[in-house]
């Protein structure tokens, strides 16, 4: 998420670092690459103008020409201003005690019936009930896409077949969410054009009629310079309270954030991160201009470990370690938790520094190698995983065939768990000290026993060949090299 | 050059003095003998400066002279005219080539800003001419057209205006409800297949992709159908299994008719930024896109992306989507979009 706007200014600020002094010059250089960061981020023009200029008032002051380390306190600016103009923020939904009324809107394609289901999900997950309606009247099949989502989730959902007064649905699920004691009523209308007078008239129409308690603009994170105008437009017709910005789960720098929330105020309220019906966090914008100057997100990254680890499993894991037991069962276990897909990717880039490190990630195949140990000791027997011990060469043979890996993998994987267990069990029942103390034991004997050191992977030495079964090799390269001359020549 | 610098650097000098100047007795060589130098040398390039503003305006163009309003080109008005070129989101790249070079060719002259418009329009003309085929047809039997794109680029609505298209050419046409993963995807285009009195394959929800794009191209070349249209899930160039998926369906209509899809068409939001250059290039690794559909350019959007997309990618773009109707679709043409990048500038 925004990679390479972080990625540029990260460069912007290489280019100062070093630089004993700051001077006017290579102050404006910096700057102008933020500019550009900015703009190939898909920030509206007139806003990165903005910001360039507020940030140059601010950095060409003569502060920071006096500063100690002038390249941090640049970056503090930036850093501070991005914070500024995309916060304050509240992602609290202040509801009142009867019925809330939501409604979306945003242009076609934006996300706005998946951003229901995710915002129903989120309430749902804070035992707060849903109601939905289907006002989007348009788009074919639309209803019956709020339908399914509703399906999924458990949620009623209000629709009417036939219906082709939006005004009309809405009220009529108004009353029927009062009915039902719902506490929440969300309103999915259709995707318009920010110039299409008449269906923006429309909305106005909802508004007016239905009064919501809340309107969201829902806004598509691959937008380019036409976020200003389509925000202006929703936000002068609607009065809008809070933005979500969807799709930023992709390689989007999603710098339509910034022009939205400059030109509306509104604060930002969720962003989507995903296609399934959980993927939709609350905005925090120090998390964010953390990311995009590449100085990471311990925040989220706490909040994303916490959210991988299941809480009982863990009480349960803890219970069986200070009974001295800890099986490939509980190795597998630990392992699932890390191997949570993206999980490993996502906890990378918000790691401070770790911005390129992750792109080094995205190549290697980390998550499908751990998918594979858990193969492994799925091919297990019971009793096996009880008591590792008891598996020689023949049973490892077996799992290895039953797992579709080479028996080396599964040596790898019985010397990783013996070296885990005394570590799980030595830890178990102790503090936070105690376990520093145990892992200070184990390296220091790691240290003095060369035998003890963690399993290195074997690389492939290649086969061996007879003599004679080189020559053969060779002889049927040679004749596949003249057929192919005379097929060529034959053409 | 000229004016602009002169402003900027008048007050340094003036600024200097004081600092080192009075405050702090010279103690090395070195400081007052680059001083030393540093005052003349000032004065002279001050003077210097002051000439070549004079000599700029000696070479100002006869013609220009007699153009009653008409700008200098200088550093505002190029800082204008890259607003302008940014603002379509043909991106930071493109626009200041064009700003460049536009300053080194007009520089110090005066001019009106829609004749310079005219100038990076024909430009972009020629860069965006293709030969007008919208679509590669089969030399025999069915033509297979495979579209995909992002989630909620308008890949559906595309596809129903696609059909609308050849159905007015007479055509038979079979669509292939490819995309079983968003919730009553299915059911969206078989609204359109029968409003459109197209043909339709669709495989349960959840269900292979690849297969219900065989099912659709088997049914197409039994029945003998012109056409046949593959819709596909959305999906984000970065979602590798996603992207694997595609491929997959891709082999899958190549194994059944060789030199099928005869074309994969990209469906582009026009709202869409500069993430459009990764989708082309995600999409066109995965399923080595043949064009591009600009969806959604009756908005304020201008749609500019499509410029690098095809200086980078050489990918063309074949329609442009106008609206919610299923006639709502046209031929692309490079004059009326590149009239339409710059309408608000006449």
């Amino acid at each position: 998420m925004f990679e390479s706007l972080q990625n540029r200014l990260q460069s912007a600020f290489k280019t100062l670092a070093g630089k004993a002094k700051l001077t006017e010059g290579n102050m404006r250089d910096a700057l102008k690459l933020v500019e550009t960061a900015l703009l190939e981020a898909d920030v509206s023009y007139d806003v990165v103008r903005d910001f360039i200029d507020k940030v140059s008032e601010k950095a060409l002051g003569e502060k920071v020409l006096l500063a100690l380390n002038p390249t941090q306190q640049v970056v503090a600016i930036v850093q501070d201003e991005l914070t500024n103009l995309l916060g304050p923020v509240d992602p609290s939904l202040h509801l009142k005690k009867d019925l809330n009324i939501f409604m979306l809107c945003g242009l076609q394609g934006s996300g706005k019936t998946t951003t229901c289901g995710k915002l129903a999900k989120m309430l749902q997950d804070n035992n707060i009930k849903p109601y939905l309606a289907a006002a989007d009247l348009q788009r074919p099949a639309a209803i019956e896409q709020l339908h399914v989502i509703g399906r999924q989730l458990g949620v009623p959902v209000y629709s009417e077949l036939g219906a082709t007064d939006p005004v009309k649905v809405c009220q009529d699920a108004v009353r029927k969410a009062k009915e039902e004691g719902a506490q929440v009523l969300i309103l999915d209308t259709a995707g318009r054009l920010a110039i299409d007078a008449e269906l923006m008239a429309q909305l106005q129409q909802i508004e007016k009629r239905v009064q919501p308690h809340q309107v969201m603009f829902v806004v598509d994170a691959m937008t380019g310079q036409d976020a200003v105008n389509s925000a202006k437009a929703f936000n002068e017709a609607l009065e809008l309270n809070g933005v979500i910005m969807t799709k930023l789960d992709g390689d989007t720098r999603g710098g339509a954030l910034l022009s939205v929330k400059h030109v509306t105020g509104v604060p930002i309220k969720f962003i989507g991160v995903g296609e399934h019906l959980d993927a939709l966090q609350p905005f925090r914008p120090e998390g964010m201009v953390g990311r995009i100057l590449g100085m990471g997100d311990m925040l989220g990254l706490i909040d994303e470990v916490r959210k991988a680890v299941d809480v009982n499993q863990q009480a349960e894991l803890e219970k069986k370690l200070a009974a001295g037991d800890f099986t490939l069962d509980d190795f597998k276990v630990q392992l699932k938790q890390v191997l949570q897909p993206g999980l490993m990717t996502r906890m990378m880039s918000m790691l401070p520094g770790m911005g390129d490190l992750s792109k080094m990630l995205a190549n290697t195949d980390a998550e499908g190698e751990m998918g594979r140990k858990v193969a492994i000791i799925d091919s297990m027997t019971a009793k096996e995983k009880k008591t590792p011990k008891i598996i020689d060469q023949s049973r490892r043979n077996r799992i290895a065939r039953g797992a579709g890996v080479q028996v080396q993998d599964v040596n790898q994987l019985v010397k990783e768990y013996d070296l885990m267990a005394p570590i799980m069990k030595s830890m178990a029942g102790k503090g936070m000290g105690g376990r520093m103390q145990a892992i200070q034991d184990l390296q220091k004997n790691l240290m003095s026993d060369p035998s003890g050191k963690m399993a290195k992977p074997k690389g492939d030495t290649g086969k061996r060949l007879s003599p004679k079964e080189r020559m053969e090799l060779k002889k049927k390269r040679e004749k596949e090299l003249r057929k192919k001359k005379r097929e060529q020549r034959g053409q | 050059m000229g004016l602009f610098d002169f402003f900027k650097k008048a007050p340094e000098p003036a600024g200097v003095p004081p600092f080192g100047g009075s405050s702090i007795p010279p103690k090395g060589g070195t400081p007052t003998s680059s001083k030393a130098e540093e005052q003349p040398a000032g004065l002279f390039a001050g003077l210097k400066r002051a000439l070549k503003k004079t000599a700029d305006l000696l070479n100002t163009d006869v013609r220009d002279l007699f153009k009653k309003e008409g700008r200098l080109v200088d550093e505002q008005f190029l800082t204008e005219l890259f607003a302008i070129l940014v603002k379509t989101d043909m991106g930071v790249g493109p626009a200041s080539r064009i700003r460049d070079k536009i300053g080194s060719d007009y520089r110090a002259r005066v001019v009106h800003m829609p004749d310079v418009l005219a100038v990076v329009k024909a430009e972009l003309r020629e860069l965006l001419a293709q030969p007008e085929r919208p679509v590669n047809l089969a030399a025999s039997g069915t033509t297979v057209i495979l579209v995909v794109g992002v989630n909620g680029s308008g890949k559906t609505t595309s596809i129903a205006k696609l059909t609308q298209h050849f159905r007015s050419q007479g055509k038979r046409v079979v669509l292939g409800a490819a995309d079983t993963f968003r919730a009553a995807a299915v059911d969206q285009l078989t609204i359109w297949a029968d409003r459109l009195g197209a043909e339709i394959e669709k495989g349960p929800p959840g269900g292979d992709p690849a297969s219900v794009a065989h099912k659709a191209v088997a049914r197409a070349v039994e029945t003998g159908a012109e056409i046949c249209i593959v819709d596909t899930a959305g999906r984000l160039q970065t979602q590798t299994n996603l992207m694997q998926q595609l491929e997959k369906i891709y082999r899958v209509i190549a194994k059944q008719i060789p030199e099928a899809p005869h074309e994969v068409l990209l469906v582009l939001d026009a709202t869409a930024g500069q993430n459009a250059l990764s989708q082309a290039k995600g999409f066109s690794e995965a399923a080595k896109c043949t064009g591009i559909i600009l969806a959604k350019l009756d908005g304020t959007a201008k749609g500019g992306v499509v410029i690098p997309i095809r200086e980078q990618f050489a990918i063309p773009v074949k329609f442009v989507g106008l609206g919610e109707k299923a006639t709502d679709i046209a031929v692309f043409r490079a004059d009326e979009f590149i009239d339409a990048l710059f309408a608000d500038w006449k």
